[in-house]
């Protein structure tokens, strides 16, 4: 059994119970390997929470993530790629109108002139308000806290791009083909990243950690905020983290460190 | 208002006989009228219902699937679209799969007939697609 | 008092048929429009993922503000019993319901998906605003609808004023609710306030005062028939009185946001640097749609329906370029994801999104207007909405008194 199996996307279906006694196994050796270098992404933090096939998500879950900026380099962009490729956004050569789920944001400290690289993507705060102004309720948030537009019922008025705090909604400006399968989207309607929902249900995690720790500086970390033992909870328990316009009071469910 | 009362009565009859002779039509196998579309089988021994019952109730298991998918995360199965797309699917000429556009799809060829718009696929895929 | 008469008007002159034509075109032109839209997608548009509601917004808001204030002169005649309003509150009603029904189509033909309008009548959120709104805008068209049957019907007329005062309080919330529409965008800077609604409210008064008087003036013209100087002086003078509460609230809005730091930066582009925004802000709806019109309808001599005619479409302008500032210019100032730092990326975060409006948004638009004005020339020809005579005798008591007197 070795690390790199592990990190794959375990197949729909796989037995529950043998998962997490290898992720057991898999996160014991990965410190076991390196300790004390931080394995963000490696071990299935996902497992623990998988559901039985076929039952509905619980308010007993959070998910979030955690994002190191101090491995987070500027001219990466892995995260953004893979999300791309996962979720089937293809750019049409219109930077303006373009679907971006996840994008990377440089900020600088005019005074000080220090400059930070961070991805920014949709926060799935615990109070959206997105979701309190979406007149058909087609914006909405899941019982584990991931917020997803119903594009069934999405009339497209565009209000929820307008109440999101971080530009994180695309409005589709064109009719779309040959979409993925798994991420159904089309024209006339609003989307944001849905933190790789059909991954999450299957106890994977999202492309974009995948990818930060597979060929990226492995920043991003994904999982249960409402585990006190999974990885992401005992880590925003012993840093100090910070959730992007925390004076908004929304509670993003992605926090950020080094900030 | 008496003249009206007639025309809504000759229009109601007009629609009875209308509906009376499409059904007839259906039952002599579509001799006459509009070609009875050629539906192309799915892959397996049976579909996951009667066709009968398919042919009837398929956009009800869809939409209860959809919302059970996309509100709940129940991802399984027996009433997804996905899945109706992978099994029926139609090879065109170069032995792809077709997408909605051919009228030899699936969906299509049955909603073309019927004269029912499909919404499904402005979103969803409407041929297999490559998973990772 | 004399009992005013009401009668259709004819309809039947070439220059009506032309007019009904022109609409029609436009009305034709908006559909073609919306149709182009919905069907290559949005980035035909002037709009994209930075500024999400254009011009067609523009437009619509426009006019279910100045719905609302059209109803004010009815208001005035029969909630707050001045006589000389009462012959005007027919047609004030008809314009209302004629001006909200343009503004909703824009609105909704300018949806991602107008064909699940179906989806929206029967999906509620009930905290959103925007679900209020539609009630809103529904019970509105109800309750103007049943006022104004309650003044025609004549043994209907003893319910009418109760009738009036729950149009006008119901059309106070309506304001409100289309205020509070942007007021409750916490993260978007411009917006953030509380004074939104009140802004609102007065920006009705005006806008749909002077669309009523441009209306009131072109049926009696086109209608021969009287319309005397003292009804116009006295509309012309409430418009400038409402321009000037709209200049008041905007005053505030900006004071009270300059007062508060972080929304410092926001202002300085509206008011000093935002280019056309800061151009249409002073000139358009500072000095075109404010000053000048007040000058006009207080100071000015000459022709009083000339002064009045000008002074309303000055403030309908002016009315345009505010709410082009207020929706365009306030989307077009970046969000603040990390206060008082500089940020960049890919998707235009920390820079001044740019939007020019197409022309199928202006289409659109304006068919909207044009949808208005049909609504409106068909009732008035259909219904007696307009009084047969408005001339100085027929409508003052004490003018008659003087006038046998003499
Ligand atoms: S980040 Fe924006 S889109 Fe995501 S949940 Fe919060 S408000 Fe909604
Ligand atoms: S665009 Fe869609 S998801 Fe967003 S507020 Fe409107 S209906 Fe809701």
């Amino acid at each position: 059994m070795s690390i790199k199996t592990e990190k794959s996307t375990p197949t729909p279906g796989f037995d529950p119970v043998r998962r997490k006694f290898l992720s057991a196994v898999a996160a014991a050796a990965g410190v076991a390997l390196a300790p004390g270098v931080m394995l963000y992404g490696i071990t299935k933090s996902n497992s623990a929470a998988a559901r039985v096939s076929g039952s509905a998500v619980s308010s007993n879950v959070r998910w979030g993530m955690l994002i190191d900026l101090n491995r987070c380099d500027s001219g990466c962009d892995d995260c953004v790629t893979a999300c791309s490729k996962e979720n089937g956004l293809q750019g049409h050569g219109r930077p303006a109108t373009d679907a971006q789920w996840i994008r990377k944001v440089d900020v600088t400290n005019p005074q000080t002139g220090a400059s930070q690289s961070l991805p920014m993507m949709c926060q799935h705060c615990a109070d959206p308000p997105c979701v309190d102004v979406c007149p058909t309720g087609a914006s909405f948030k899941r019982a584990d806290g991931i917020v997803l537009v119903n594009k069934h019922t999405c009339i497209g008025c565009r209000y929820c791009m307008m109440a999101c705090p971080y530009k994180a909604r695309s409005f589709i400006h064109e009719s779309l083909e040959d979409q993925k399968p798994h991420a159904p989207r089309g024209k006339g309607t609003v989307e944001s990243c849905t933190l790789c929902v059909h991954r999450v249900d299957a106890g994977g995690q999202p492309a974009c950690v995948e990818a930060c720790s597979d060929t990226g500086g492995g920043a991003m970390l994904f999982g249960d905020l409402k585990d006190p033992d999974s990885e992401i909870s005992q880590r925003v328990a012993k840093y100090a983290t910070q959730q992007i316009r925390a004076d908004l009071g929304l509670d993003p469910g992605v926090r950020y460190r080094n900030l | 208002m008496t003249r009206h009362r007639a025309l809504i009565g000759i229009l109601v009859i007009a629609l009875a006989g209308l509906a009376v002779a499409s059904h007839a039509a259906d039952q002599q196998n579509n001799t006459k009228g509009v070609p009875f579309p050629a539906i192309a089988m799915g892959q397996g021994e049976t579909c996951v219902e009667d066709t009968d019952f398919m042919r009837r109730n398929h956009m009800d298991l869809l939409d209860h699937q959809r919302d059970e998918t996309v509100i709940n995360g129940v991802r399984t199965e027996q009433h997804s679209l996905k899945e109706c797309i992978n099994c029926h699917v139609v090879n065109g000429p170069d032995s792809v799969p077709v997408t909605v556009s051919s009228p030899q799809h699936f969906c299509r060829s049955c909603h073309d007939y019927a004269a029912v718009s499909v919404d499904c696929f402005q979103c969803h895929a409407s041929r297999p697609g490559v998973e990772n | 008092m004399k009992r005013i008469i009401y009668s259709e008007i004819k309809g039947r002159s070439p220059q009506f048929y032309a007019l009904a034509a022109i609409l029609l075109v436009f009305v034709l032109t908006a559909l073609a429009s919306a149709f182009y839209m919905e069907h290559s997608g949005h980035y035909v548009t002037g709009m994209n993922n930075q500024v999400v509601w254009g011009m067609p917004h523009v437009f619509a808001i426009f006019l279910i503000v100045a719905a609302s204030g059209a109803l004010n002169v009815a208001s005035i005649g029969t909630v707050f019993g001045k006589t000389i309003y009462k012959p005007l509150g027919r047609l004030s009603g008809l314009l209302a319901i004629a001006l909200l029904l343009g503004g909703l189509v824009v609105l909704v033909l300018d949806l991602g998906r107008p064909d699940r309008l179906i989806v929206a009548m029967t999906n509620y959120n009930l905290k959103s605003i925007f679900t209020w709104n539609i009630f809103l805008y529904v019970g509105f068209m109800v309750i103007v609808a049943a006022y104004l049957w309650l003044q025609m019907e004549r043994r209907m007329n003893r319910f009418a004023k109760s009738a009036g005062m729950l149009a006008f309080l119901w059309r106070l919330i309506l304001t409100t609710g289309t205020g509070s529409i942007f007021g409750f965008l916490v993260a978007r800077e411009a917006y953030d306030s509380a004074i939104m609604a009140p802004l609102f409210i007065a920006m009705s008064f005006s806008f749909g005062l002077a669309v009523y008087i441009l209306v009131l003036l072109a049926a009696c013209r086109g209608s021969e028939r009287d319309i005397g100087d003292k009804v116009v002086n006295k509309l012309g003078r409430l418009l400038g009185i409402f321009a000037a509460l709209v200049l008041y609230f905007t005053a505030i809005q900006h004071l009270t946001n300059l007062y508060a730091a972080e929304h410092i930066g926001v202002e300085k582009f509206i008011l000093l640097d935002g280019g056309i925004y800061t151009l249409l802000f002073w000139v358009g709806q500072v000095i075109v749609g404010g000053i000048i019109p007040m000058v006009l309808v207080f100071r000015a001599s000459g022709d009083v329906s000339r002064n009045a005619i000008l002074a309303s479409t000055l403030v309908i302008i002016g009315g345009f370029a505010q709410v082009y500032v207020i929706v365009i210019g306030g989307q077009a100032y970046p969000l603040e994801l990390f206060p008082g730092m500089e940020v960049s990326s890919s998707f235009n975060d920390g820079v001044i999104a740019s939007y020019a409006p197409s022309l199928p948004e202006i289409g659109l638009g304006l068919g909207g207007v044009a949808l208005t004005g049909l609504i409106t020339l068909f009732g008035m020809k259909l219904l007696r909405f307009l009084p047969a005579s408005l001339a100085n005798a027929t409508i003052d008591p004490h003018h008659s008194v003087t006038a046998k007197s003499s």
